[in-house]
């Protein structure tokens, strides 16, 4: 299981992003957290991830609680968790070919086949995993984000707006692909209420997550800011 | 060089990003190599054709004559051959700039990459340590180092790599700090990556075209700067001459009106540094993924 409770963290100590959020992942079941931009899904996306440090609260990965974080963190519990970001083509490294991406997270000394059975699982094919990322799709590229993710072997899969760069074709083929595993533990964040709905076991809001809302969803600075225009 | 390089270099029309003058790059290319081969066969070659004469020895019979069949880049103040001692001087010259270059810009590279990397209290140290040695003037503090080993190749090598490598290290650690927050760095720490994995798989690979840049500005810089201490006394030992050797010498040659002795060496210099220059951004088009995607669209 991970959990977080009373989460505050961001990017300077006097303006929390996130404000005592709390929010438990089970294996096996896909949660969906929706908010609007700018709230702090990203942020706690990264927080969970254990790339970021927050400033308080606990988080606790299959019982354990975690102190470090980035490179301090022990690499078992790094890769327990997989990370989607939502925009691929700054997640990959240009200088490399879709196979190194796909097979960036497997263990040391793992055959080859093993790139070529990740990058099937999310439909890649071998003319695909020669190119680097400029000379592919965003929706392509995030495939080989999606692999490389499952390259080591997660309990958890964290999506941080997976499919907010994607067309509805690519991004109904990521969805389902994630659907197919049942073993993992899927929180997907996104601003996107019907995808959301579509997909997860349970979705919920953002203030649902904190204990007092954050300053961005309570003043409604963010708050759907599209839907707002046609309002008015 | 390979053939699909050359099909790329001609499909440039000219500048590094393909807006400068209009000379294909393929020529230009072909001008670099051609420059440099010339210069590293001549360095190799001249010297040993000349073997059974002393390049060193003064004949006062043939003093400041021009080029001609005998000797076709004249002879100097010494009545020595300028050809000869061109080929002597740039094979001492290019060893001097080329293993500086080398060695400031491994140096270089390293401490700014590390330290950029590592940050906190590692970045704080290298950075003053940069400080410290840019807050000396560079001549006075190569001084320094040959002083205290005078006479000596070595000592002309260490002075000047010793103190050129926190250029490097300050473009290597700015370029660093910009990559090391990117997504695909913390996809990398995400996956178990290790801070050394980081460095060496992501962030070495993304400093070197700007390190090899570096390396080429080095080079001439290299030479004048063993030509200055040369002209202090303090440069390569009398039986080694190097082009700034000669460029110093040749001063009142040229008052005399003897342009060759100075025409040689310089016009040699500025050839081989407008070459390497070349060869450079030819080197950089291809290690930037994107670019070398757009040159063989």
């Amino acid at each position: 299981m991970l959990s977080a409770t009373g989460l505050v963290a961001g990017y300077g100590k006097d303006r929390p992003v996130l404000n005592g959020v709390s929010l438990t992942l089970e294996p096996g079941r896909t949660i969906g957290v929706l908010g609007p931009s700018g709230c702090g899904k990203s942020t706690l996306i990264r927080v969970l991830a254990l790339l970021h440090k927050p400033d308080a609260g606990q988080i606790h990965l299959d019982g354990e609680p975690v102190r470090r974080f980035r490179y301090a963190a022990p690499a078992e519990l790094r890769r327990r968790i997989g990370v989607v970001f939502q925009h691929p083509r700054a997640s990959v490294d240009p200088r490399h070919t879709l196979r190194r991406i796909v097979a960036a997270h497997l263990p040391a000394g793992a055959a080859p086949e093993e790139t070529d059975r990740l990058a099937e699982q999310v439909g890649l094919t071998p003319d695909l995993l020669r190119r680097r990322p400029h000379e592919v799709s965003d929706g392509q590229l995030q495939r080989a984000c999606l692999a490389r993710a499952l390259g080591s072997g997660p309990r958890y899969l964290l999506c941080d707006e997976m499919t907010a760069m994607l067309d509805a074709s690519s991004a109904a083929a990521l969805v389902h692909l994630i659907r197919t595993r049942r073993d993992l533990g899927v929180l997907m964040v996104s601003h996107d209420a019907d995808l959301l709905d579509a997909c997860c076991d349970q979705t919920l809001r953002w203030h649902e997550l904190t204990s007092t809302p954050s300053e961005a969803v309570s003043h409604g600075r963010n708050r759907a800011p599209v839907a707002g225009m046609f309002r008015e | 060089m390979t053939t699909d390089a050359w099909r790329a270099a001609g499909r440039r029309p000219g500048g590094a990003g393909g807006t400068g003058a209009m000379v294909p790059a393929k020529v230009r290319l072909g001008a670099a190599m051609g420059v440099l081969v010339t210069v590293v066969a001549a360095v190799i070659v001249l010297p040993m054709v000349a073997a059974d004469t002393d390049p060193g020895a003064v004949d006062y019979d043939t003093v400041l004559l021009p080029p001609g069949p005998g000797h076709l880049f004249g002879t100097d103040d010494g009545g020595r051959d300028v050809l000869i001692r061109v080929a002597l001087g740039a094979r001492v010259s290019l060893v001097v700039a080329v293993v500086c270059a080398l060695v400031a810009t491994v140096l270089g590279t390293l401490v700014g990459a590390v330290a950029g990397a590592a940050g906190g209290l590692v970045d704080a140290v290298a950075m003053r340590l940069v400080d410290g040695v840019n807050a000396v003037p560079h001549l006075l503090l190569g001084i320094l180092i040959v002083a205290l080993y005078r006479g000596s190749l070595l000592a002309v090598i260490a002075s000047i790599a010793l103190t050129h490598w926190t250029t490097v290290a300050r473009i290597a650690r700015a370029q660093v700090l910009s990559l090391r927050t990117r997504p695909y760095v913390d996809a990398a720490i995400s996956g178990g990556a290790s801070r050394w994995t980081v460095l060496t798989r992501h962030l070495l690979p993304a400093v070197l075209p700007q390190s090899a840049l570096a390396a080429t500005l080095l080079l001439p810089h290299a030479v004048w700067h063993e030509t200055a201490l040369s002209f202090l006394g303090l440069g390569m030992p009398p039986h080694l001459p190097s082009l700034g050797t000669m460029v110093s010498d040749s001063r009142d040659d040229v008052l005399l009106g003897a342009w060759w002795t100075i025409a040689a060496p310089a016009g040699v210099l500025v050839a081989v540094t407008l070459a390497v220059a070349g060869l450079a951004g030819w080197w950089r088009d291809r290690l930037v993924p994107r670019r070398r995607s757009e040159l063989v669209l």
